[in-house]
């Protein structure tokens, strides 16, 4: 297998995504767009579609660039860094590879930056596909959707919409389930967004009869977490690589304010309590990005298998981003719990990176099952 | 390139099982079962000789060492596979010393070629067992203490003082040690390390017995020692703190790997055995476990990553030191859990969990603590300031 190192040309694309973010998609423009009460700058995805970052998991012959997993996970990273909102996810990593299996034409529509797609997949607090109570009534070729969807990320400002709904079965069961590819205008849909805590879009939907037919079924009838599967640890993995950034990000913030706050007539960075948190931090930190870099090396070179090699990551980060965030906040004192500090954005952002596609203990149980435990 | 390491698979799989004694196949590896080697090694059976022979012959004691010396001239990729299929092969280590793991490593990078040829075959042979004479009483974390002296006497070295906790030094047949060769400089600058043999009228050592009821190490002591110069000192004389240092990276990376259970290769469900049913069925030590597998496996991925990075040549330097802390406190916490798993099973020391939940404590201390390694990581890879 490849070592677990930044090849020449993701050395190339992570020092170029850096650049083009710290320039436009700093962390004052995060605070700009939640000022502004906007999820996300449809300017600024429009010019990483421009750069192929959309395209990043689409193959050349739909516009895409087609880079892999690690290269997805390197920009998911460097987007952690700064907190910038995109569509990043549900788009370019989960609806990509969702529609890469079955060839879709909508493919060049994601590259392009123009498709805008959010996962439909929870009915409850936790994490839990098989959980789908949301039932798609067949007639013939015809389906109608009736139910309800909550914590869909991107969910209302996607004009796509990727399903899971049950055509068989129970809730619980992992058989019966089936997968959609809809727009987002269909009647019978309404949306309500969430107030989110990190400013971003998740939203509530309510599907009352919305029409489906044959052709936006992803994969077969009845067996859609077979289609949903590879989408879903691509998109855990470019997420625990998002909170991996996120970690990195607040760390460094810390590290600067450690090395120039002054009490005691000394830098607080000198006192050896705070030192041994920063440190241990560090650990934390480090531990988690080999989990990080490992899972895009599986998913790059054998993605059925790589499920155990995803939890670890999205685990790993799950828990790392928890730490960071609140050393963070406690090693600044009274300004980390201001609003006009960035530290809180990391702290909210992070809480939902946690929680979404699966919590520490969804895939902390996958890990250890896979470990005899 | 991968067609040769395959190739390179198969064969040393051929090899390991034309060569392992069949009775020491899956032997559990403790103290009754490690070979240490030595002047005075007794072997635990013929089946140890035998392997140890048969693998130094190949120079696989000592996989990436220069063939000249008994190494086996393996590149890391090499060393990599034949370690796989080592624990496929469920084939115990033919030899572990602190010459392999401490010594050896250091005469590579500041030994002159004559010290390499004395002291290299013997430790890639198993011939001679060596220690390390670095704490003293005065100096444990604060190293660079050292009070031991070595007065020079024209032709020879001579040397006084006292080193504490010197593991097995009763068993071994010389010592590295850091003696003070300048007692005016500043004390990083007044160092030596320097090579001397434990038979040297003068050296005597006094076991001390340990919480796992083991006494592995000693207070060594140096009463008037005279030690011939010729090539008694490794790199230069006062600079013995640059290879002491060197040193302790190799030794904190070989003591923060335990805690991937990458050397023994296992999960925790295969060093707790046949848990019983109340055990398992307790949600917080379940829960342990469940954390403990996550952290061990990102952690071996860790040593793997860094193990790269070092060979990519990338330098890790300082930041070894979080191997190493990181490595230990996993470690002690895989114990913890394990003892209790088993429940009062493991309360009896004849049911063998409680001496290795004991030793792994001193994990965190011996090689530097864990508090001298956050120290180290936050001032030298954080970059923060002292005052
Ligand atoms: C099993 C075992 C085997 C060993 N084998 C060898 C051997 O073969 N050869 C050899 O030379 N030595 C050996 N040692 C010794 C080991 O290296 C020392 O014990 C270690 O360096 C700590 O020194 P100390 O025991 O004097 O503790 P101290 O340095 O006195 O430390 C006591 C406590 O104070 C803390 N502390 C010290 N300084 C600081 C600081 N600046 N900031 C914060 N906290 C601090 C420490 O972390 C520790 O918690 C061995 C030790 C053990 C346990």
């Amino acid at each position: 297998m490849d070592k677990l190192l930044d090849s020449d040309d993701e050395v190339m694309l992570r020092d170029a995504a850096r650049g083009f973010l710290d320039e436009n998609a700093p962390i004052t423009a995060f605070r700009a767009n939640r000022d502004a009460g906007r999820p996300f700058d449809p300017g600024l995805w429009a010019e990483m579609a421009r750069m192929g970052w959309a395209g990043v998991l689409v193959p050349e012959e739909s516009g895409g660039a087609d880079m892999g997993h690690r290269a997805a996970g390197i920009l998911s990273e460097e987007m952690g860094k700064t907190l910038a909102a995109t569509p990043f996810i549900s788009s370019a990593v989960i609806a990509a590879t969702a529609l890469r299996e079955t060839g879709s034409d909508r493919l060049a529509e994601i590259s392009g930056g123009d498709a805008l797609y959010a996962l439909a997949i929870d009915e409850h607090v936790k994490h839990a596909p098989t959980r789908t109570a949301l039932e798609a009534r067949q007639t013939g070729n015809a389906f109608r959707l009736s139910g309800r969807k909550c914590f869909v990320a991107d969910g209302s400002t996607a004009n796509r919409l990727l399903v899971l709904a049950r055509t068989s079965g129970a809730d619980g069961e992992d058989q019966g389930l089936t997968l959609f590819d809809i727009g987002a205008d269909r009647a019978g849909l309404s949306r309500a967004t969430a107030n989110s805590i990190d400013a971003r879009d998740f939203a509530t939907l309510d599907f009352d009869n919305v029409d489906a037919t044959g052709d936006d079924v992803v994969g077969d009838v009845d067996n859609g977490l077979a289609a949903l599967a590879p989408a879903l640890r691509t998109g855990q993995a470019a997420l625990a690589a998002e909170l991996g950034g996120l970690s990195s990000g607040i760390a460094a913030i810390t590290l600067g304010y450690l090395k120039e706050r002054k009490q005691f007539d000394r830098t607080i960075g000198s006192f050896q309590a705070l030192q041994h948190r920063a440190a241990h931090l560090f650990a934390e930190i480090e531990v988690t990005a080999s989990a990080i870099a490992n899972a895009g090396r599986v998913l790059d070179a054998d993605p059925e298998t790589a499920q155990v090699a995803v939890s670890l990551a999205k685990a790993r980060a799950s828990q790392t981003a928890k730490l960071a965030v609140m050393e963070g906040v406690q090693m600044h004192g009274g300004i980390g719990m201001t609003d006009e500090y960035d530290a809180g954005f990391f702290m909210k952002r992070a809480r939902v990176g946690t929680e979404w596609l699966g919590d520490y203990g969804h895939h902390a149980a996958i890990v250890a099952a896979a470990r005899g435990v | 390139m991968s067609d040769n390491l395959e190739s390179f698979r198969s064969d040393i799989t051929a090899w390991i099982a034309g060569n392992l004694p069949s009775e020491l196949q899956g032997i559990a590896r403790n103290e009754e079962t490690i070979c240490w080697g030595g002047r005075n090694w007794r072997f635990a059976s013929d089946a140890q000789r035998l392997w140890l022979e048969h693998c130094h012959a190949k120079g696989l004691t000592c996989p990436r060492w220069p063939t000249e010396y008994g190494g086996g001239g393996l590149s890391r990729d090499e060393e990599k596979i034949f370690r796989e299929e080592m624990l496929n092969a469920g084939a115990p280590s033919p030899l572990e010393s602190f010459g392999i793991w401490m010594l050896g490593p250091a005469l590579l990078k500041f030994g002159t070629p004559e010290q390499k040829a004395e002291h290299l075959p013997d430790i890639t042979a198993g011939r001679i067992r060596w220690c390390q004479g670095y704490s003293e009483p005065g100096a444990g974390s604060d190293l660079a203490n050292v009070q031991t002296k070595a007065e020079d006497m024209g032709d020879h070295w001579r040397v006084n003082g006292q080193k504490i906790w010197t593991s097995y030094a009763d068993k071994a047949d010389k010592i590295f040690a850091l003696v003070r060769t300048d007692r005016d400089a500043p004390k990083h600058l007044g160092i030596s390390f320097m090579l001397i043999d434990m038979q040297t009228p003068g050296v005597s050592t006094k076991p001390i017995r340990l919480i796992s009821g083991a006494s592995p190490f000693c207070e060594t002591f140096f009463d008037n020692v005279k030690v011939p110069k010729d090539g008694a000192i490794v790199g230069e004389q006062n600079r013995g703190w640059d290879v002491a240092k060197y040193l302790l990276t190799h030794e904190r990376e070989m003591i923060g790997g335990g805690g991937g259970g990458l050397l023994s290769g296992s999960t925790l469900a295969d060093m707790i055995g046949t848990m019983d049913a109340d055990a398992a069925a307790d949600p917080v030590i379940r829960a342990e476990a469940m954390e403990l597998e996550v952290d061990a496996m990102a952690f071996a991925l860790t040593m793997e990553r860094y193990r790269d990075m070092a060979e990519a040549g990338q330098g890790v330097g300082h930041a070894s030191a979080m191997l190493k802390y990181y490595g230990t406190e996993l470690n002690k916490r895989r114990h913890e859990i394990i003892m209790s798993a088993r429940g009062s099973d493991a309360l009896d020391w004849d049911a063998g969990f409680a001496a290795n939940w004991l030793r792994t404590k001193a994990n965190s201390i011996e090689g530097g603590t864990s508090e001298v390694m956050l120290d180290i990581i936050s001032k030298r890879v954080l970059d923060l300031p002292s005052k």
